[in-house]
């Protein structure tokens, strides 16, 4: 299994959602982060004096798969959250060794 | 002399309209403020209406603006004839203007509380309260009651060097003004200053401020009139033309210079503008008060970055905006006033016209005594006060209290619980599994765990 991760703007996460929905992607947990990319944050001016806003918020999307359908949600995560400008993000995937269902102790692929 | 219902009723209502401004004022330094000094910055403004309205009506007012028998002594203080609320002058009326001496007693109260005010805004986030409420006692007494008398009340400003001032560009901004710059060099920087980040935490307070100050100045500069006719007409024609064209002043700067104009600048030059217009809005004509709205604009906009340049930390720009501005309305009367707008120039305060209106440089160097004369004396009684709060340790608080906040070490409330009403019933994640956020702890650093009720 495999846990595929997705930091993206906060404004592309209705698109990112849908994308996965449309997948059949059952489940999908969503965070609020701060950080930045190459981009760096941005600066604001208040009676001329600037001040740096280093962490830009984002939004971090986790789904966990298995791995037969790790590119197709890796592809769907990277069209839907593009806009082609600087700041769209980051996907990754890592591996996962076990899932447990809480409410029936189901594991591996059934308790996804 | 009759009760003219007219005038007094027009002066009951600037009143009331410069009172307003105060709460105005403490809106627009509140969103300028870091939130974790908010409500210290906000309680500043509100204990300047408490404490300076009774010591207004004990002593202030008597010694501002009563004649003392003596011509040598009426130039530097009045005497005790208007002391306490007695009721023997209930029935007086204030000169030839047919108010209630009791009505313009009110209108002045207004004045030395904003004044009192506007100096807070340079020692935001680290001036121990108790030590602003015996610097604001101090300052009062020694300062703002003596160059009121000075400029208003018959002192040697108005009577001898006939230096004008129609609502408080000397009296009010510049005196408030270099009592800030005196006050924040020596209290000193504000810890992280100017390395941290400390933009403003609330821009539609700022604004929301700005707006009420805006309003509330009709009073304060139609009002200054006392009576009315054709000059608190063109007082109030003016407060308008001049405070709208240093908001264009400023968000041009802005502009030009950072590419992007911004809500805090043209509140900011909204407050400019109102500043230098406040001496000169009586005595000058329109299109001059529009000029002067500019300059004050662009020349605020800009003055407001000498902090950075000379490293002193006048936190919320009193300085760049009060008495920069001051100083532009005062040096204005000089150069526009005119008997055109105000017959009383000449004939009842015996100062001269304009440079441009055929009076030459005499007024203007009356203008720049007057001025010079309110920034040295304030500037002066403000340091040494805040060298004694220091001295006795009323200056600073401590810098775990002031990294912590203000807020919480002086005063034990916060301005923001952004945790749902009630505790639970929404919100985030956290809210609903009943986890508190660090920032929970009291000024000694325990964890809040029981809820107490007062009394």
């Amino acid at each position: 299994m495999k846990l595929v991760t997705a930091v993206i703007k906060p404004y592309q996460l209705d698109a990112v959602k849908e994308a996965l929905h449309a997948l059949g992607v059952t489940g999908l947990t969503v965070s609020e982060v701060q950080g930045y990319g190459r981009q760096k944050g941005h600066t604001e001016v208040y009676r001329g004096a600037e001040y740096t806003v280093e962490f830009l918020p984002k939004i971090k999307v986790e789904v966990v798969t298995d791995e037969i359908d790790v590119d197709k949600i890796v592809d769907a995560v990277v069209t839907a959250a593009k806009t082609g400008k600087i700041g769209d993000g980051k996907v990754w995937v890592t591996s996962v060794d076990d899932v447990i269902r809480v409410r029936t102790g189901e594991r591996g692929l059934d308790a996804l | 002399m009759e009760i003219d219902t007219g005038n007094t009723a027009w002066l009951l209502l600037s009143s009331a309209l410069v009172l307003l401004m105060t709460p105005g004022l403490a809106l627009f330094y509140g969103g300028l403020n870091r939130s974790k000094g908010v409500l210290n910055m906000m309680l500043m403004s509100f204990s300047a209406i408490g404490l300076i309205s009774i010591l207004w009506a004990v002593y202030g007012f008597s010694l501002a603006f009563s004649a003392n028998g003596s011509e040598s002594v009426n130039n530097i203080i009045g005497n005790w004839g208007y002391a306490g609320t007695s009721t023997s002058w209930v029935g007086d009326m204030w000169g030839e203007t047919g108010i209630p001496t009791y009505v313009f007693m009110a209108f002045q109260m207004m004045f030395a509380i904003i004044t009192v005010a506007l100096i807070s805004g340079a020692v935001s986030d680290r001036f121990k309260f108790a030590g602003w409420i015996l610097f604001a006692f101090g300052w009062f007494t020694l300062v703002y009651v003596p160059v009121a008398h000075w400029v208003w009340g018959g002192g040697f400003i108005g009577a001898q060097i006939k230096a004008l001032d129609f609502a408080g560009g000397t009296a009010v901004h510049i005196n408030a003004g270099a009592a800030a710059l005196a006050l924040a060099l020596i209290l000193g920087k504000r810890i992280g200053w100017p390395r941290e980040n400390m933009r403003p935490h609330n821009v539609p307070f700022v604004a929301l401020g700005a707006g009420l100050l805006w309003f509330g100045w009709f009073g304060f500069n139609a009002g200054s009139e006392l009576t009315v006719d054709s000059t608190t007409a063109v007082a109030f024609v003016n407060t308008q033309l001049a405070t709208a064209a240093a908001v264009v002043g400023w968000l041009v700067v802005e502009w030009i210079r950072d590419r992007k104009p911004t809500l805090v600048g043209g509140s900011s030059g909204a407050i400019a503008g109102l500043v230098a217009i406040t001496p000169a809005c009586g005595f000058i004509a329109p299109l001059p008060a529009v000029l002067l709205g500019l300059i004050a604009g662009v020349v605020c906009a800009l003055a407001v970055g000498l902090k950075y340049k000379l490293g002193y930390d006048d936190s919320l720009d009193v300085v760049g905006v009060h008495f920069v501005g001051g100083w532009i309305g005062s040096l204005f009367i000089g150069l526009f006033a005119t008997t055109d707008v105000n017959g009383a120039i000449t004939d009842v305060l015996g100062a001269n016209e304009g440079l441009f209106y055929g009076g030459g440089a005499t007024q203007l160097g009356r203008q720049f005594l007057g001025s010079l004369v309110v920034t040295i004396y304030s500037f002066a009684i403000a340091a040494v006060l805040a060298i004694i709060l220091k001295a006795v340790k009323l200056g600073r608080v401590s810098e775990e209290a002031e990294v912590g906040g203000i807020d919480i070490s002086d005063h034990g409330e916060s301005g923001y619980d952004i945790t749902p009403a009630g505790g639970s019933g929404g919100g985030g994640a956290f809210a609903m599994a009943g986890i508190k956020p660090s920032a929970a702890v009291d000024a000694d650093g325990k964890a809040d765990v029981s809820q107490k009720v007062a009394g």
